[in-house]
């Protein structure tokens, strides 16, 4: 069982009467050599580190190693409980999660790439928020995962995830579009709503370029983990709703990477250009003298 | 196509910031400490490109260090990798070096030095993903990723060596994936580097030394 599109991915959820994430897993069983019990296994380990790099920022902030962030995650959640909180349960809690796990990341911490270190809170960030506030079980986790597995590795196989080749809309925009068909599996949404909330994300982030302050995987990164799990959040809600989308996922990851290598290498992951060059980022960068 | 699993896609499990920076510059270490006889007591890396750049603010030399002593990608040890190689009287030094431009943006050369005052020098590359690949050993171009069990013949470059190793790894009933061999110039040391999908077998460097024109033979287990 094996899928190259999201086209022939939801012709295997159709035939089988599965959703994404058991075709996933089927996948993984059959091409991996492996069994169904060895891959929960390690899928459930995914999940406690995802757990774990989420929840250790709000018991012991840490500096980043260039210095640029630490402690954001911490502000957020006094923040929240002090009863401040604009957004809303779930979004303040997603943020929140998201931008510890790239505080445990900047710091050296342990987390999963997902599908890169950069944009790694973005997966565990909103699923975490969604179990808190709805009670959902770590199995159903699980599953989400390998929801967004499947979203991930057609953007790995058909486009790129790397900031070097196509900008942050490949890396933060991918990890955003595996978490809004998560998302959308996990409330009850079909696979043609999932893939639909995976083209909206990138529809939406498209064009977004890759622009670290000293070339360090801090600052705007953290920020942009916020912004993924906002992203992921309206796309799944909108796809929930009933709200199709024109342009199929498949389309939209081809015109990801198409725009992604037409950004100019100044602004892709070299740091030469964007926020990078700004005055104030040069000020407190000082790499180039 | 080489098969993307779920776990390319929510993985590598690392110490972060970066796949490529941080998870590479382990897998490298620690795949080139197995080309070495241990105790290794002293260790230089000369850090090209951007890694030459960007190492400290991405810790390419904690990681760097601590796959040297051991640590996996994933191995919490690695921020402390300062410490401990102090304390276990590990000799290292880190020189970047930015006049060398004609290499991978993310090269480090490693120089290791064991107790017995044998030396070994390995150029690794991190491609991203925290994939990675072995590009010289000593002077000599090779091409490796130590995703397979691997076997590395050190060789004198006469004929006859290449016929030896495959009828001892047929001997012992390995499958060889990809075999190449790759030498300075002709007639002087060569390296035949052997993947195998399977496991080696126990002790196999035995009777693949028992050559004249072989001089070593490595074993690395993925």
């Amino acid at each position: 069982m094996d899928f190259k599109s999201s086209v022939e991915l939801l012709e295997l959820c159709r035939q089988t009467q599965c959703p994404i994430s058991e075709v996933m897993r089927r996948r993984e069983c059959e091409l991996g050599e492996t069994t169904r019990d060895q891959v929960d296994h390690r899928m459930a380990k995914v999940l406690e580190i995802m757990r774990a790099s989420a929840a250790l920022p709000l018991k012991k902030p840490s500096k980043s190693m260039g210095g640029l962030i630490g402690g954001e995650s911490k502000k957020l959640y006094d923040h929240a409980a002090r009863g401040k909180a604009i957004c809303g349960d779930i979004l303040q809690r997603a943020m929140t999660y998201a931008m510890g796990v790239a505080e445990v990341n900047a710091s050296m911490g342990l987390i999963v790439a997902a599908p890169t270190a950069g944009s790694a809170g973005i997966v565990p960030g909103l699923l975490l928020a969604l179990q808190d506030c709805y009670k959902i079980s770590d199995d159903r986790l699980v599953d989400a995962l390998f929801n967004a597995g499947a979203v991930g590795y057609l953007a790995m196989r058909n486009a790129t995830v790397a900031g070097a080749v196509g900008g942050c809309q490949a890396e933060v925009g991918v990890a955003a579009a595996m978490a809004a068909s998560a998302t959308v599996e996990l409330m009850g949404g079909t696979p043609e709503q999932c893939m639909d909330a995976g083209s909206t994300v990138l529809m939406n982030l498209l064009g977004l370029v890759c622009d670290p302050v000293g070339g360090l995987v801090e600052y705007p990164c953290q920020n942009r983990n916020a912004a993924g799990v906002a992203n992921a959040l309206i796309a799944a809600e909108l796809s929930l709703s009933g709200v199709k989308q024109l342009i199929p996922f498949d389309e939209m990851l081809e015109t990801m990477y198409a725009v992604g290598r037409r950004i100019p290498i100044e602004l892709r992951e070299t740091a030469l250009g964007g926020c990078a060059a700004t005055p104030s980022a040069c000020a407190r960068c000082g790499g180039c003298g | 196509m080489a098969f993307i699993s779920v776990f390319d896609v929510l993985g590598p499990n690392m110490i972060g910031p970066s796949s490529s920076h941080t998870a590479g510059a382990a897998a490298i270490s620690f795949l080139a400490r197995k080309m070495i006889a241990p105790p290794i007591v002293k260790v230089e890396f000369t850090l090209y490109g951007s890694f030459a750049k960007t190492y400290q603010g991405h810790g390419t030399d904690r990681a760097l260090l601590g796959g040297l002593m051991g640590f996996e990608t994933d191995d919490t040890r690695i921020r402390s990798s300062f410490q401990i190689a102090q304390d276990r009287g590990l000799d290292y030094r880190f020189t970047p070096c930015t006049t060398e431009t004609e290499v991978h943006p993310n090269t480090v050369d490693i120089r290791m030095e064991n107790a017995a005052g044998q030396t070994m020098v390995v150029r690794g590359e991190s491609l991203g993903g925290g994939k990675v690949r072995i590009v010289r050993i000593n002077g000599v171009e090779v091409d490796f990723t130590g995703a397979y069990s691997t076997v590395i013949v050190v060789q004198q470059d006469k004929p006859g060596v290449v016929a030896h190793i495959t009828k001892v790894l047929s001997d012992n009933g390995v499958n060889i994936a990809f075999m190449r061999l790759f030498r300075e110039a002709k007639g002087h040391t060569a390296y035949t580097i052997v993947e195998s999908d399977g496991r080696l077998p126990e002790g196999v460097d035995v009777p693949l030394r028992n050559n004249p024109n072989v001089q070593d033979v490595m074993l690395l287990e993925p």
